[in-house]
């Protein structure tokens, strides 16, 4: 007889097709009809669709996919329309910002027009499917946690390519749209600042990320841990003595001496995931605006070590 | 499915995955204080196989310094007339066999008149000799005691393997939409980075700034950005590629700026810059113009040298062996 493993289980449990309760006067219909997907039962809910798009959501498309386009095909165009070449290069093709002697104003389409289009199209979208985040938890009379989260990486995502821009003056050090030149665009922003690892803003960042990680791995590993008692009923269970949800939490006392609730868990591993984002925005904001040079900073501030030198000192010979 | 087919599904996957890998183990020398990130990383095999690439030819055996001089015996000798007959002889004979091997004499010099100056190989050899010997006096602070030959460049080749010209608009700027900003390929030249794939033009042909971090921990009025910064990042992504090395050979990986931190191998590649720079704008700039179009760039400038010029992806070229020592009469030996 099947029965549920704890990491790679076979079980999936499939209901009758249904729409979910009636939405409030003013919404649209949901569109699609719903069927099951065997294969995507595996990773979570059988049951495909409807989806909820409503008149956000359609915009929200609407200038995501311009966005898309306009990034795509001024690559096309890049390498000469040629199909094979767009394939085989497309890690390295990118639409590349206005140069900084352009300052704030409008470029020429092919210095950097196109890339201010398309940031604003892309922009656009996403704050409308973040309006539509908020619109769809209100309308299910849930918290709106899932769109202020949301909004935390919105925030660093203008700070890089809006807010950053407007304090330097011009566009310049905004983000290309591609995929190896935004990770190049990364390395070339530690190297010309002095080594981001001494941003104190990353710094948090990082111990947010890497914590978001931890917490989620130390609360799936618990929950999938008491699964055998019902584990993944958490809240029902909280009350009650002996249930999955205690023995969760008294692992947790007896190894480290103190444990989460199955309530402050959430909030946790929400306020990680949102300080990686916040943290990491405003650390960005100040790099070339308040601060230069983050080495020559933390050098200033007693923050960078000093080593033993194993070479004779150099001097610049620029100097000499 | 069974277990065993799981695995042999992951085993492909997996190395498929790994196909681009190189294989363990991998050699790391530390040239730094420990925990710093300070090392060289060398994968044995390949620098095995790459070993024979940065071989150096035996010496010519010496030859007596008596008797006749050049300038005497022969006609139209404006360089190395100081020489003896014999000191002559043996110095065409390795230049030779260092840049023309299969062509022979003759592709420098007209068979029935070799004092002529008609073919454009003869009169760039000349300046060649020239800036050799200038490299080996006037750049000691890069070039030390070990020199340089035309071999040094050359390899056995007419031209070096090694050589850079401007890099075309590629037709690709004058429409309304997909310039590529001289970069985004999949470039040899910036070690297929997608980083600004000319970094020579601004940087080893004009004297553009390399140095792009600011001076003082708060702003200052220094304008380099980061745009700038990805001219530079290209231009060393071309020394470690050309030179073999990673990019603490010479710098510090605590901040790349500072000099008192840095390895004594940075201020060797600050007059390596500097010499690069001079050579081509002193030496092979001038010489546009004696070159057939045929030898000439995309845009119709002239070859010029990088860092992989000399050094073909070895951080000392041909390991540092000392051919110049062997040929006096090049500048070298010192």
């Amino acid at each position: 007889m099947a029965e549920y493993q704890n990491i790679f289980t076979q079980v999936q449990v499939v209901a009758p097709l249904h729409d979910g309760i009636a939405l409030p006067r003013g919404n649209a219909p949901r569109s699609g009809q719903p069927f099951l997907w065997h294969l995507l039962g595996r990773f979570g809910n059988a049951q495909i669709g409807p989806i909820y798009l409503g008149s956000l959501g359609v915009a929200s498309l609407i200038f995501g996919l311009l966005a898309f386009w306009i990034m795509g095909f001024n690559m096309l165009a890049s390498v000469n329309w040629d199909p094979i070449q767009f394939v085989r290069q497309l890690f390295w093709l990118s639409l590349e910002p206005p140069s900084a002697a352009n300052g704030l104003g409008l470029a020429p389409l092919n210095e950097g027009g196109w890339w201010q289009i398309a940031g604003l199209f892309l922009t656009i979208s996403l704050l409308l499917w973040w309006t539509r985040m908020y619109r769809r938890a209100r309308e299910l009379g849930m918290g709106t946690h899932v769109a202020w989260a949301f909004a935390a990486a919105i925030w660093l995502y203008l700070v890089l390519g809006f807010f950053r821009p407007l304090l330097q003056g011009h566009w310049g050090e905004a983000v290309p749209f591609g995929i190896f030149p935004h990770l190049d665009w990364t390395a070339a922003f530690s190297i010309r600042y002095g080594n981001l690892f001494y941003n104190p803003f990353h710094m948090l960042s990082i111990a947010f990320l890497y914590g978001s990680a931890l917490l989620f791995a130390m609360h799936g590993a618990t929950i999938l841990a008491v699964s055998r008692y019902g584990g993944e009923r958490e809240i029902e269970q909280i009350v009650d003595r002996g249930t999955a949800s205690e023995r969760a939490a008294l692992f947790w006392r007896w190894t480290m001496g103190f444990n989460a609730t199955m309530e402050s868990i959430h909030r946790y591993a929400w306020w990680f995931a949102v300080l990686c984002p916040l943290t990491g925005g405003i650390g960005i904001l100040l790099t070339g605006t308040v601060v230069d040079n983050w080495f020559l900073w933390a050098v200033k501030h007693g923050v960078a070590p000093g080593y033993p030198a194993i070479v004779p000192a150099v001097v610049d010979p620029a100097g000499l | 499915m069974t277990i065993r087919t799981y695995l042999a599904a992951a085993t492909a996957a997996l190395c498929t995955l790994l196909a681009g890998c190189e294989r363990p183990p991998i050699d790391t020398t530390q040239n730094g204080y420990r925990g710093t990130g300070m090392a060289q990383v060398v994968n044995p095999r390949i620098a095995e196989a790459a070993a024979g690439r940065h071989a150096a030819p035996a010496p010519a055996p010496a030859v007596p310094s008596e008797g006749p001089k050049a300038s005497e015996t022969y006609q139209n000798v404006q360089l190395l007339g100081d020489l003896s007959v014999a000191e002559f002889n043996r110095h065409m004979i390795a230049i030779t066999s260092w840049v023309a091997p299969k062509e022979g004499c003759t592709y420098c010099h007209n068979a029935e008149n070799l004092a002529d100056d008609g073919k454009y190989t003869k009169v760039v050899a000349r300046r060649m000799i020239e800036m050799t010997r200038s490299i080996n006096t006037d750049w000691k602070a890069h070039v030390a005691d070990t020199g340089v030959t035309c071999y040094t460049c050359h390899r056995g080749n007419p031209v070096p393997g090694e050589i850079w010209f401007e890099a075309p608009d590629g037709g690709m700027t004058a429409g309304l939409l997909g310039s590529k900003h001289r970069q985004n390929t999949p470039a040899a030249s910036v070690a297929l980075a997608s980083l600004p794939y000319d970094p020579f033009t601004p940087f080893l042909s004009g004297a553009q700034d390399i140095r792009v971090n600011g001076p003082a921990a708060l702003p200052t009025t220094q304008t380099q950005g980061l745009k700038e910064a990805e001219w530079t990042y290209g231009l060393m992504m071309h020394m470690s590629d050309g030179l073999g090395v990673n990019c603490t050979y010479c710098h510090n990986a605590q901040a790349f700026q500072p000099w008192e931190s840095s390895t004594p191998q940075r201020v060797t590649a600050w007059h390596g810059i500097r010499m690069a720079r001079q050579l081509n704008v002193d030496y092979m700039t001038p010489l546009t113009d004696k070159f057939p179009a045929n030898r000439l760039g995309p845009g119709g400038d002239v070859a010029k040298v990088n860092c992989a010029t000399c050094h073909q992806g070895a951080n000392k070229p041909l390991k540092g062996a000392k051919m110049a020592k062997d040929h006096p009469e090049l500048g070298g030996g010192g």
